[in-house]
């Protein structure tokens, strides 16, 4: 992948400043629409998803008091991942974007909901929200592109120390929440620019450190402890939930944006960017995953990943009911709507973290679509 | 953190009586680091939402119809509900639509405590969101948000010996709530109520069945027919109306008129009024723009963001991707009209109503508040 900007064919060098404005007048009216049908059946629905998640964690985490015996433990678990990534997924993504503020409910709304995860709603919402759905794929502003850590684009110089790269990914995987807790803080920047005395890094670090503190004290102490004597197996089975839930996330956002046939942008492009680009630019620099419904609801409906960039405050149930009128404006401007199956999109994204961690064989001018990878290299 | 053994000795000992509430305390704080990042509260309200010491709310347990547009809900109050006073309201939060809608409505009923149920009766009105919700479509078993009791449109104590109830309409509701209370056993009460028709007199057999025993002299004024009261006619129709104490209910027009009468005569003092007609807010083109806790009002077009109106005030506002998708901007409407500068939708707000508004791509439509 390549900036657009520098490609030797332009996917969208074929529409017309006027063909983008009316495309940007099309997707207005899809969301108009939804906004103007919302209503009972969608509170309903994430009414039910959240007494559902509840319902699941609490009944998993009583099964697990129980955790010397295996099935207990087996049980246990994988409902308690589950509960966890629903709640991650479906409920607080979904909730931290203000798809449901709308309802008027003080218990779901983007302005209190925290959730089951080591990063702060507060400085989740503003890494998340604000900046990587502000300037999706701009090589150099969307940090979620690597997230500093990785090279994920021809046009991200390379460097010795990615060729580690397919390594700090999986442990990244295997670790996501704390990943992200760092990301949100910007870690690495503020240390390395001796910003750590900061006052503002200072409190954010601070309220990173007591939500870390409540997670682990939940998770590793005081559940272990009210299983008695199966405190161990129950630190297990957390942790292993909290595995499973870490390593399906991370699967489901490396999908939305590293897939072959990703579009990013360059810097400079964003300059006075209108509505109709903007949504153009999420339109390019999305990727969906294709799959059951029940798969959908564990992505959180980020398999709808095109569909969420356009519209971040829709209800995430809606999504797939548009999903078919958003593909259909893709064909008409004659714009590539990249999808797949789940495995085919965790492959393809693992594989341009394993390619990018080399230096670029070749000059950006011919794509790299012949790169077709060799199946050994199939991770998790 | 305790040791294992230590956790072991506080579930399971007997407590000693006094130090019940400092253990029950301990055990609610072992939860909440159980439960974290949600309280435990937020689980035990998904079996017991009416329980002690969680936000109030009930449930409706029966609707009834009173007239072709009227209709009383029957509704068992959480845990928490503190008796009212008769001529008291209650604010109802319900949610229509999905959005929770927050509605003021007299208890009808008999003060009373949990499990007892409270009543109010709900006249819909031509385009009312809510009380067509509740009139038409909301079904026994629903639960809906309640705040506690509220309102000074109440009897001193004692109740005086001589009363008048001027009301009209859906007014009748507080009047009824003290009625059936009882207190007014022993005074001389008078009830003058407008109606359109004989049907649409809201507690009408009941009224005229308190008549007919003689606990009131009951005047119905059927408007349809007879046309709107002039309250001058008072004069003739309760000729010591204004040796008594008396409280109105109904239509602004009506309490206008009323507050003319009395006063002109002297009388004021007698005169109780409750003013139901909620706020109209009229949506315009701009307005005033209100920074409550910064103290700071300003004048913003109707193209101006929220955002940019404050900024340039100096408050300190919360900002982010000033596209409207980030939700980082997000602040409490206290009241007012905001319209949103994507596609032209009216946002509105009285206190209570719990609205949240995102500042950067909404504008000022008429004068608003904003808590920050």
């Amino acid at each position: 992948m390549t900036v657009i900007q520098k490609k030797a064919t332009n996917p969208i060098a074929h529409l017309s400043a006027e063909d983008i404005e009316t495309l940007g007048e099309e997707l207005d009216a899809i969301r108009q629409r939804v906004i103007d049908s919302r209503g009972e059946r969608d509170a309903a629905y994430i009414r039910k998803v959240i007494s559902t998640q509840r319902k699941l964690e609490i009944s998993s985490r009583v099964v697990l008091l129980f955790s010397l015996f295996p099935p207990a433990w087996i049980v246990g678990t994988a409902g308690l991942a589950v509960a966890k990534i629903l709640e991650n997924m479906e409920i607080g993504h979904n909730v931290l974007h203000g798809q449901w503020d709308w309802m008027r409910d003080p218990k779901i709304h983007s302005t209190s909901w925290e959730w089951d995860h080591a990063t702060p709603a507060e400085q989740w919402k503003q890494s998340h929200n604000e900046l990587h759905h502000r300037y999706t794929n701009v090589v150099g502003k969307d940090n979620d592109l690597g997230y500093g850590i990785m090279r994920v684009d021809e046009d991200q110089p390379w460097h010795p120390a990615y060729l580690g790269q397919p390594f700090y990914n999986f442990v990244n995987a295997c670790f996501f929440e704390y990943g992200v807790a760092a990301y949100d803080l910007d870690l690495g920047t503020n240390l390395k620019e001796g910003r750590h005395k900061h006052p503002e890094f200072r409190a954010k670090l601070r309220a990173a450190g007591r939500k870390i503190r409540r997670q682990v004290l939940k998770d590793y102490v005081i559940h272990p402890l009210l299983s008695g004597p199966s405190f161990f197996h129950t630190m297990a089975a957390t942790f292993t939930a909290n595995l499973i839930r870490n390593l399906w996330s991370h699967s489901v956002i490396m999908c939305g944006h590293f897939p072959e046939g990703v579009e990013t942008f360059e810097k400079t492009s964003i300059d006075g960017e209108t509505r109709g680009e903007w949504y153009l630019r999420q339109m390019l620099g999305s990727a969906n995953i294709s799959g059951s419904r029940l798969m959908h609801i564990m992505t959180g409906n980020l398999s709808f990943q095109i569909e969420h960039h356009l519209f971040p405050d829709l209800p995430s149930n809606r999504y797939q009911e548009i999903a078919p009128e958003v593909r259909a404006l893709f064909d008409r401007y004659g714009l590539k709507y990249v999808t797949g199956s789940l495995p085919r999109q965790v492959f393809s994204a693992w594989w341009k973290v394993i390619r990018l961690a080399f230096p670029n064989r070749r000059q950006p001018a011919t794509p790299a679509v012949d790169d077709q990878p060799t199946p050994v290299l199939v991770a998790a | 953190m305790p040791a294992r053994g230590d956790h072991r000795r506080m579930t399971t000992t007997v407590p000693r009586p006094r130090a019940s509430g400092s253990l029950r305390r301990r055990l609610w704080r072992l939860a909440e680091t159980v439960t974290t990042p949600v309280l435990p509260g937020d689980y035990l309200d998904l079996v017991a939402p009416l329980r002690a010491g969680t936000d109030l709310r009930g449930r409706i347990l029966a609707v009834r119809a009173e007239t072709p547009d009227a209709a009383t809900l029957l509704i068992r109050p959480g845990r928490g509900w503190r008796p009212h006073v008769p001529g008291q309201y209650v604010r109802l939060g319900v949610d229509v639509d999905g959005v929770r809608q927050w509605r003021a409505y007299s208890v009808t009923s008999r003060p009373g405590r949990h499990p007892e149920p409270i009543s109010v009766t709900v006249k819909a009105i031509e385009d009312g969101v809510v009380s067509n919700h509740l009139v038409r479509r909301v079904r026994p078993g629903t639960i809906v948000q309640l705040d506690q009791a509220q309102g000074d449109f109440v009897l001193p104590d004692p109740s005086p010996a001589r009363v008048l109830f001027l009301t009209a309409g859906s007014g009748i509701t507080p009047v009824a709530g003290m009625l059936r209370s009882g207190v007014l056993a022993g005074s001389d009460v008078v009830l003058v109520h407008s109606a359109p028709t004989a049907a649409d007199v809201v507690f009408g057999a009941e009224l005229r069945h308190l008549a007919e025993r003689g606990a009131i002299r009951l005047v119905e004024r059927h408007t349809n027919v007879e046309g709107l009261l002039d309250v001058a006619e008072l004069d003739v129709l309760v000729p010591d109306h204004l040796d008594r104490q008396t409280w109105a209910c109904g239509p602004v027009g009506l309490l206008d008129a009323a507050e003319a009468h009395w006063s002109a005569r002297g009388y004021a003092q007698r005169l109780h009024t409750e003013r139901f007609r909620p706020t109209i807010i009229t949506a315009g083109d701009g307005g005033t723009v209100t920074f409550t806790r910064s103290s700071v009002t300003v004048t913003a077009g109707g193209a101006t963001p929220l955002l940019d109106a404050g900024e340039n005030a100096g408050v300190l506002m919360p900002s982010g991707c000033r596209m409207g998708i980030c939700f980082g901007c997000v602040l409490p409407l206290r009241q007012g009209a905001v319209r949103d500068l994507r596609n032209g939708e009216l946002t509105t707000a009285l206190p209570g109503d719990g609205v949240r508004v995102q500042t950067c791509v909404s504008a000022a439509a008429g004068p608003c508040e904003l808590e920050i």
